[in-house]
C-alpha cells in the first residue's frame, strides 16, 4: 500500500517565513527542510506484526496524526522514526539523508514521550537544557529561560518535575524537545494524561505553537477528536495498516473502510445491493427500500448485484414521524422504522431507531422545535440526501472500529 | 505556588512496545553478567560439587582422601546425628512460628496505626542489627540468668512448671535449656520475619478496611477475609526468611543451650573445625541442604508463591 | 460493671498496639542490656552479673588485647567486600532488568540459592573448596566468602529500583542527544543511586556482623565478631559492650539525624 502526500506549496510558503523566525531563535539548530518519508518500514516481535509494510510521506512542517486504538502499530511506527526502535525492514528518511541506522541520539528528530519521562532528579532548568549540554553548548542560560518563557514556566526554573502539575509537566516535557530545534518533533500520545478541560487548552496551545516555529509534528493519539482538531493530515491506522489517509474533514466525510466509517464518529450501515446505475448515482436495494448514493463516494462495488454498506451520519438524518411522511421531499433516501430509545443530550436529542434493514440506526436532531410524538414506540420515517451517503464494500467486517471486538480485530490483538 | 502531584513516576509496567531497542551490542549483558556470575560459579557452585565429592571419599589427613563412592557415610551420619537434625528442624519450626505470632501484631501497628511515629517504630525495628549479634545474644545470658528477675517471675507465674513438663525447660533453669535457644533463635530472626510482613502490610490500600466494615465484616473477621489473605505474600518470604537461616544456626545453641541442645549446625561446625573428619562433615551439611530445600520447595509450593525473587 | 466493659472494649481495640510495643520491647530489651552492662565492673572474667557503676571501659575502649585490631580488619573487610559485591551485583542487576538474554532462569536460581542456603552449609562447602585447592586461610579466603554472601543481597536491593525506573527516561535521553555512555552516567546511575547505596549499605552490615561464615574461612585471623565468640569461651570484657553500644547510637543517631533533614527539606518543598 502506498501513500503519497502532495506538497501542499502554498501551505508551506505561508509558514515558512514563520520557520526562519524559529531557526533564527536556534542558532544551533539543525538545517532545516526535508519531509520524513518511510519506506516499506515494518516491525515484527517474534510471530507478532505490530506494523505491516508501510510507505508514508510527511512534508515538511505540516502537523501531521496518527490515529488508532492501542496496539494498532502507532506508537511503534513513532518510535521507528525516533530511533528508539530498529524497523524489521525499510528505510526512514530524513529530506535527503537516510537515517534508518543512525542511533537516537544522532538523529535531529525529538519526542515529547507518553507520560513525559521528565528526569525526576534534575529540576525543570536541567530538564529543559539536557539536550542542549549534551550537544555540547556551554551558555544555555539565555535560550532556556526563552524557552520556559515560551511555555509560561519561567517561575518554575528550579523546581523539580513532581512538584509540577500534570499541565505543567506536559509544558516542560514540550520545551525540553522543542528546545533543540528539531526538524521532526514526535509526540507520542502527549496529553492523554490531562482532564478533559486541560486537554482541550493544551491541544490548542500545542496547535499554537507549531503554527509559530513550523517544525514538522508528528502526532499519536488514540482520541479522534484530538487528532482532528489539531492535524493538517490523519493517518488512521489499524492492525499494523494505515486504513485511509487525508484531511480531517474529508476522512469524515468520505470514510472508505467500515473501520474509519465506526472509528471516526459514528455511522449507520445498511447492507445493500446494487440494483441499477443512472449517470453519476448508482441505485441500490436493501429489503424494500431504494437507496441513491453518487458513484464518487462509493469505494465498494458498483456492479449490479454487487454487495455494498450504505452510510450515513448520525447528524445528517432527519426523522419525521410516519403521519407525516407524505412532507418529505421526493429524492431523499428514505429508511422506516420505530423509535427504540430516546436521550435527551441538551444540544441535541439522540434516538436509536429499530429499522428493518438497520437495527440500531442513530440520529442525533437538533433541540430546535421538538415533536412530543417522537417517543419510545413512535412508528418515524428517516430521510437524508443523497449526497451525503457514501458506500463502502461490504465484503469487510461491518462492525469494524466499533470498540465491540470484531472477528478480524479479536486475531490481530 | 505549585501543585504537587504525588511523588515522580514509578513506571507503568511497559508493554512490549516499549522494550528498549539494543542493536548496537548484543553481547553487552554477557559481559555485565561475566563477573558476578563468574564469582558465584566459583565460590558457590564449584564449592558444592567439592563437598559433594568429600562427602564419598575416604582416607585420612596424614594419607589425604580419595574418592571411594564411600555412600556409607551417609548412612553414618545419620544414625549418630538423627536427634540433631531433628532438632534444628523442631528448634527451628518452633521460632519462626513465634516469629510470626510476635511479629505480625509489631507489623501490622507500623503498617496502620503508628502514624507519624512509624518511621520511628521502624529505626528501632532495624537498629539492634546495628550491634554485632553475637554481643546481643550474650546479653540473653544475662537476662536468663538463673535466679533472674525474668526466670523469677516466670517461677512466680508458675510458667516454669508448665514448660519442665513439656520438657522444655528443666527444674527452675532456663539457661541451658530448649526454651533458651528458641528463645534465641526467635530474637535473632524476628526482624526477617517483621520487614517482609509489613512491607506486603503497607501496600494494603486502607479503604479495603473501610469496604470490608461497611460489607458487615467485623473487625476480626476483616483481618481473616481481608487483611491476613493480602499480607500472604509478606507471610511466605517472612517465614522462609526465618527458618532457613534458624535451621543452619549455631550460635543460639551453642551459647544458650548445652550439649542437650545441640542441632546440626553445631555437629558441621564440631566435624569441620575440631574434628576434622571431612568426608562425615560434608555428608552432614549435604544433608542438610538437601532437607532445606526439600522442605522450602515443598512449601513455596503449597502456598502458590513462586516469584520470591 | 459497665467500667469493666468499658475497659474490656477499650483493652481490645488496643490489642494490637499492646502486643505491638511488647515484642518492640523484646527486640530492644538485649541492647538495654548491653548498654546498661557498658557500664559494669565485673568480679571475675565474665561480664553476665551486675556489680556496680564504672566508666573504666568507655575510657579505655582498646584496653583488651587484640579487640581493635580486630574492629579495626572488620571494617577493613567490610569496606572490601561491600565494593566487590557492590560493583559486582550492580553490573548483574543491570543486565537483569534492561536485557533479555538465554540462560535467564540458571542466573537467577545462581543469585537465589546463596540467600536460600543455611550459612553453616555455604561455609562448609568453601571451606572444603579452599582445603582442597590448599588456599592459605585468612583475609583474603574470608573476604571472598563475604562478597559471595553479599552479592546476592545486592542483586536484589538494586534490581527492585532499577525495575521501579521507567525505561522512557533513558530513551528520552538518547533522544536528547547523550549517547549510551552519556545516559548511563547523567540518567540511569543518578536515579538507580538509591538502590546501590541501599545494597551496599545491607552488604557492609551483613559482612561487618558475619559470623558463620568467618569462622569457617578465617583460619587464624581474628574479625570482631570471631573475637567476640572467643571472650565467649575465655571471658567477656566490658570494652565488647563499649563497642556494640557505641556502633549501635552513631548508627541510629545518623538514621535519625537523615530523618529529620529529609522532614526540613520536605517542608520546605511543600511550602
Amino acid at each position: 500500500m502506498i501513500t503519497v502526500i502532495r506538497k501542499n506549496s502554498a501551505k508551506n510558503s505561508s509558514r515558512n517565513s514563520a520557520k526562519d523566525s524559529a531557526k533564527d531563535a536556534g542558532k544551533d539548530g539543525p538545517e532545516a527542510g526535508g519531509d520524513v518519508r518511510l519506506s516499506g518500514i515494518s516491525k515484527t516481535y517474534g510471530s507478532f506484526t505490530a506494523v505491516r509494510p508501510l510507505d508514508l510521506t510527511v512534508p515538511q512542517g505540516s502537523f501531521f496524526a496518527l490515529l488508532g486504538a492501542s496496539g494498532c502499530g502507532k506508537t511503534t511506527t513513532l518510535r521507528m522514526i525516533a530511533g528508539l526502535e530498529e524497523p524489521s525492514s525499510g528505510t526512514v528518511s530524513l529530506g535527503e539523508q537516510d537515517v534508518t541506522d543512525l542511533p537516537p541520539y544522532r538523529r535531529p528528530v525529538n519526542t515529547v514521550f507518553q507520560s513525559y519521562a521528565l528526569f525526576p532528579h534534575l529540576d525543570i532548568f536541567e530538564n529543559v537544557a539536557f539536550g542542549l549540554r549534551r550537544r555540547g553548548i556551554k551558555s544555555v542560560k539565555k535560550q532556556v529561560g526563552e524557552m520556559l518563557d515560551l511555555v509560561q514556566l519561567g517561575e518554575q526554573a528550579r523546581k523539580k518535575p513532581h512538584q509540577l502539575s500534570g499541565g505543567q509537566q506536559q509544558r516542560v516535557a514540550v520545551a525540553r524537545a522543542l528546545i533543540n530545534t528539531p526538524r521532526v518533533l514526535l509526540l507520542d500520545e502527549p496529553l492523554g494524561a490531562l482532564d478533559l478541560k486541560l486537554r482541550r487548552q493544551m491541544q490548542l496551545e500545542l496547535k499554537r505553537i507549531q503554527t509559530e516555529v513550523g517544525i514538522t509534528f508528528i502526532h499519536v493519539t488514540h482520541d479522534q477528536e484530538e487528532a482532528m482538531t489539531m492535524a493538517d493530515t490523519v493517518a488512521v491506522m489499524n492492525a499494523g495498516r494505515v486504513e485511509q489517509l487525508g484531511p480531517p474533514a474529508d476522512l469524515y466525510e468520505n470514510p472508505r473502510t467500515t473501520f474509519v466509517a465506526n472509528f471516526l464518529g459514528t455511522s449507520n450501515l445498511i447492507e445493500a445491493e446494487v440494483d441499477s446505475r443512472s449517470g453519476d448515482e448508482i441505485v441500490l436495494t436493501a429489503g424494500d427500500c431504494k437507496l441513491v448514493l453518487p458513484r464518487a463516494r462509493c469505494s465498494g462495488p458498483t456492479a449490479s448485484g454487487g454487495r455494498v454498506l450504505v452510510g450515513v451520519r448520525p447528524e445528517k438524518t432527519s426523522l419525521t414521524h410516519a403521519d407525516e411522511a407524505g412532507g418529505i421531499p421526493a429524492g431523499r433516501n428514505r429508511v422506516t422504522g420505530t423509535i427504540a430509545d430516546s436521550s435527551f443530550l441538551g444540544v441535541s436529542t439522540q434516538y436509536v431507531v429499530d429499522s428493518p434493514v438497520c437495527p440500531e440506526f442513530e440520529v442525533y436532531v437538533q433541540n430546535i422545535d421538538r415533536d412530543p410524538r417522537l417517543v419510545p414506540g413512535a412508528e418515524v420515517v428517516l430521510h437524508w440526501s443523497p449526497a451525503h451517503t457514501f458506500g463502502l464494500d461490504a465484503a469487510q467486517d461491518i462492525d469494524a472500529g466499533t470498540g465491540t471486538v470484531g472477528p478480524d480485530e479479536g486475531m490481530a490483538a | 505556588m505549585a501543585t504537587v502531584t504525588g511523588a515522580p513516576p514509578l513506571a507503568p509496567a511497559p508493554g512490549p512496545e516499549e522494550r528498549s531497542p539494543r542493536r548496537r551490542g548484543r553481547l553487552t549483558p554477557y559481559w555485565l553478567l561475566l563477573p558476578g556470575m563468574l564469582w558465584l560459579l566459583v565460590f558457590f557452585a564449584l564449592p558444592m560439587v567439592y563437598q559433594a565429592s568429600t562427602s564419598v571419599q575416604t582416607g585420612s589427613l596424614e594419607e589425604g582422601y580419595r574418592v571411594t563412592w564411600h555412600f556409607a557415610t551417609y548412612w553414618d551420619a545419620v544414625t549418630d546425628y538423627w536427634p540433631q537434625f531433628l532438632r534444628s528442624v523442631a528448634y527451628a519450626g518452633a521460632a519462626t512460628v513465634l516469629c510470626l505470632l510476635l511479629g505480625y501484631p509489631l507489623a501490622y501497628l507500623i503498617a496502620f496505626r503508628a502514624g507519624r511515629w512509624r518511621n520511628l517504630v521502624l529505626v528501632l525495628v532495624i537498629a539492634p542489627f546495628f550491634t554485632s549479634f553475637l554481643i546481643r545474644t550474650l546479653a540473653w545470658k544475662t537476662i536468663l540468668a538463673d535466679g533472674g528477675p525474668v526466670v523469677g517471675a516466670l517461677d512466680a507465674l508458675h510458667v516454669l512448671d508448665v514448660t519442665s513438663w513439656l520438657g522444655v525447660t528443666a527444674g527452675d533453669r532456663v539457661l541451658a535449656t530448649p526454651l533458651a535457644v528458641v528463645c534465641g533463635l526467635t530474637y535473632n530472626f524476628l526482624p526477617f520475619m517483621i520487614l517482609p510482613l509489613y512491607t506486603s502490610l503497607e501496600r494494603i490500600d486502607g479503604r479495603l478496611h473501610e469496604a470490608a466494615g461497611d460489607l458487615y465484616a467485623r473487625p476480626f473477621t476483616t483481618f481473616r477475609k481481608v487483611t491476613f489473605p493480602l499480607s500472604a505474600p509478606g507471610v511466605v518470604s517472612g517465614t522462609l526468611l526465618t527458618f532457613i537461616p534458624a535451621s543452619g544456626d549455631y550460635v543460639n545453641a551453642d551459647l544458650l543451650g548445652s550439649p542437650d541442645t545441640r542441632m546440626a549446625g553445631n555437629v558441621i561446625q564440631t566435624q569441620f573445625l575440631r574434628v576434622l573428619d571431612y568426608p562425615t562433615a560434608a555428608a552432614l551439611s549435604f544433608l542438610l541442604m538437601a532437607g532445606i530445600l526439600a522442605i522450602v520447595t515443598l512449601y513455596i509450593r503449597r502456598s502458590g508463591t513462586e516469584d520470591l525473587v | 460493671m459497665t467500667f469493666l466493659r468499658s475497659l474490656s472494649r477499650r483493652l481490645k481495640r488496643r490489642l494490637v498496639v499492646i502486643a505491638g510495643l511488647l515484642t518492640l520491647g523484646y527486640l530492644l530489651l538485649p541492647n538495654i542490656v548491653v548498654t546498661v552492662f557498658s557500664f559494669n565492673d565485673p568480679k571475675g572474667r565474665f561480664n553476665y552479673e551486675w556489680q556496680r557503676f564504672s566508666t573504666d571501659a568507655w575510657t579505655d575502649p582498646c584496653g583488651v588485647a587484640g579487640l581493635c585490631g580486630s574492629l579495626s580488619l572488620s571494617l577493613q573487610l567490610a569496606a572490601w567486600a561491600t565494593l566487590g559485591a557492590t560493583v559486582l551485583g550492580t553490573m548483574t542487576a543491570f543486565a537483569l532488568v534492561r536485557y533479555r538474554f538465554r540462560a535467564r532462569g540458571a542466573v537467577n536460581s545462581l543469585i537465589f540459592l546463596p540467600m536460600a542456603m543455611p550459612e553453616v552449609v555455604m561455609a562448609a562447602s568453601l571451606l572444603t573448596l579452599f582445603l582442597n585447592l590448599g588456599a592459605e586461610l585468612g583475609f583474603r579466603t574470608i573476604l571472598i566468602a563475604h562478597v559471595v554472601f553479599c552479592l546476592s543481597f545486592v542483586v536484589t536491593a538494586v534490581k527492585a529500583r532499577v525495575m521501579s525506573m521507567d525505561p522512557r527516561l533513558e530513551q528520552a535521553a538518547q533522544d536528547l542527544y547523550a549517547g549510551p555512555l552519556q545516559t548511563f552516567l547523567r540518567v540511569t546511575l543518578p536515579i538507580a543511586a538509591p538502590g546501590i547505596a541501599a545494597g551496599a549499605l545491607l552488604a557492609f552490615a551483613l559482612s561487618f556482623d558475619d559470623f558463620i561464615i568467618t569462622n569457617f574461612t578465617a583460619g587464624s585471623t581474628v574479625t570482631f565478631p570471631m573475637f567476640v565468640w572467643g571472650s565467649a569461651q575465655r571471658g567477656t570484657p566490658v570494652q565488647i559492650n563499649v563497642v556494640g553500644t557505641a556502633v549501635f547510637l552513631v548508627a541510629v543517631l545518623c538514621v535519625l539525624a537523615a530523618m529529620v533533614m529529609g522532614n526540613r527539606r520536605n517542608r520546605r518543598r511543600a511550602s
